[in-house]
């Protein structure tokens, strides 16, 4: 490992200094995915600025009913805090089928909206790499892409977002809260992820000297009924090959409102507004069903060896929509 | 440079030679001084701010019970407890942890008794080649006082044995389990 400096901040004026100074500087919480990358050459700070003594991992009920999750709350605390549990078991859910539990009680909230990519490529220092070396090529294309991404796809880059959490995030509409040396502001959770485009190493709306100092929830609808449903590999600790995330309103049989996100198949945490619109004012029923996963696979671009995900997302949506539902396919 | 090791492929060799060359870059100018509270002692060391907290654990504590598995906190076979939590201790460093209590698995017996889910491993032979055992026992340890315990291979999923005493780590942690209610 490169050798780089330490600092512990005590507060967020501190730690924005710190990382604004100092060329090369990164922020570490849970230092999960940074210390992995950097032992693996991929990561290479100069400067590690500690922010697990800032106190923000608070989680709180706001004015409006909604709930503020502070961004170094650790993983394992969220998803087993009693008011997420209650009022939003979706985030709980989609947290409990991430990772271990080692790493759950190690991960940040503001480090998992920070995730890497699980690109193999991305990890190799010794292959090309668009998003770790921009301009050097993608040695996916042609190479092992069988995880990989067939939404929000670009001839530069094609790795998947690898977050249960943000998924989640995206359908409970959540702002992510930063500071930096100018003040707060909010981001709406589906334009914090960036699209690869032709800068795929642009992965957040983050900017450097900017820390992420939590998330808000919106107040939760009390009719609403939620699900994670995630297929992978193993049973257990592993990342998804699809996910979907679906919070439903229905009444006498009739969709009334929903939104579906998708994880596993695109380049960041992937709402589906075709498969939504589909479904809002339908009846909850396997016709429905089977045609919002129609309208959710079309515009798919496939790899040679990730065309598998059409149709296990398709099944993946529809299973997760009959059981949310209560209805049979 | 010639390289006696050897080599199947250039990218092979490319990649050795990266390794030594970045070995040899290693200079020791930012040596920090830390204490750490470990199994109830406080230790004061000297260390670079590379070294994990398994490192520090194992090489500059000379507490070696805690295993170096995969590294890369994939295998769990580094668990230690932290503040009452279960995490990997080769994912974060040593200097992070200046703070916090520190247990592993040579703290883990209190006043020469075993801790229940060491004599849990023992009596279910929980074990083969012994590796992953500090590991899984610490894991365990952590598991009995966290909210949902039910799913055992769900929670004890961060825990990897080679060679694949699933069942009886499995029927360990369900005894410890039941002896603790």
């Amino acid at each position: 490992m490169r050798q780089f400096e330490y600092t512990a901040a005590t507060d967020i004026r501190g730690a924005t200094q710190a990382i604004s100074t100092k060329p090369g500087s990164a922020f570490i919480a849970g230092g999960t995915g940074l210390i992995d990358l950097m032992k693996l050459d991929v990561e290479t700070p100069q400067q590690l600025v500690d922010i697990n003594r800032l106190p923000f991992a608070e989680i709180t009920e706001n004015a409006n009913h909604g709930l503020r999750i502070g961004a170094m709350a650790r993983n394992s605390v969220v998803a087993w805090n009693p008011l997420v549990r209650e009022r939003y078991p979706l985030l709980s859910e989609s947290l409990l089928a991430g990772a271990s539990a080692q790493l759950r009680n190690m991960a940040t909230v503001g480090g998992n909206l920070m995730q890497r990519t699980r690109c193999t490529y991305f990890r190799d220092v010794h292959e090309t790499c668009n998003k770790r070396s921009p301009g050097s090529g993608c040695a996916a294309a042609e190479g092992h892409h069988r995880t990989h991404a067939i939404f929000g796809t670009s001839e530069h880059c094609f790795a998947t977002h690898p977050s249960d959490m943000c998924v989640a995030l995206v359908c409970l509409s959540a702002v992510v809260e930063v500071q930096g040396p100018s003040g707060m502001r909010r981001i709406p959770i589906e334009d914090f992820h960036k699209l690869p485009h032709d800068t795929p190493q642009i992965e957040t709306a983050l900017a450097r000297d900017e820390v992420i100092t939590g998330i808000e929830l919106p107040p939760p609808s009390g009719k609403s009924r939620s699900i994670y449903r995630k297929v992978r590999d193993r049973a257990s600790y592993e990342f998804a090959l699809v996910s979907a995330a679906v919070l439903i309103e229905t009444s006498a049989g009739m969709i009334d409102d929903v939104r579906i996100a998708f994880g596993g198949v695109a380049t960041k945490p992937w709402r589906s507004a075709p498969a939504e619109k589909v479904l809002k004012g339908a009846r909850a029923d396997e016709a429905a069903f089977r045609s919002a996963a129609e309208a959710a696979v079309n515009g798919a671009l496939l790899h040679r060896d990730n065309k598998f995900k059409v149709e296990l997302l398709k099944r993946t949506l529809m299973l997760a929509l009959a059981e949310v539902t209560g209805e049979q396919r | 440079m010639t390289c006696n090791v050897p080599v199947p492929c250039r990218v092979e060799r490319q990649r050795v030679l990266n390794d030594v060359r970045q070995a040899l870059q290693f200079t020791y100018t930012d040596v920090m001084q830390l204490t750490l509270n470990i199994n109830g002692r406080e230790h004061r060391l000297e260390m670079d701010p590379r070294v994990t907290l398994l490192d520090a654990l194992r090489e500059h504590v000379g507490l070696t019970g805690t295993k170096k598995g995969c590294d890369h906190g994939q295998c769990g076979s580094c668990t230690v407890h932290v503040n009452g939590r279960r995490i990997n201790s080769c994912l974060t460093f040593a200097v992070m942890h200046q703070h916090d209590e520190i247990t592993t698995i040579e703290g883990l017996a209190e006043n020469g008794q075993l801790h229940p889910v060491q004599e849990a491993f023992i009596e279910c032979d929980a074990f083969q080649c012994g590796y992953c055992t500090p590991g899984q026992i610490m894991s365990a340890a952590a598991l009995l006082s966290e909210p949902v315990q039910h799913d055992i291979r769900e929670a004890m999923s961060g825990n990897i044995c080679r060679c694949g005493a699933y069942p009886n780590i499995v029927a360990a942690v369900q005894l410890a389990q039941a002896r603790r209610s």
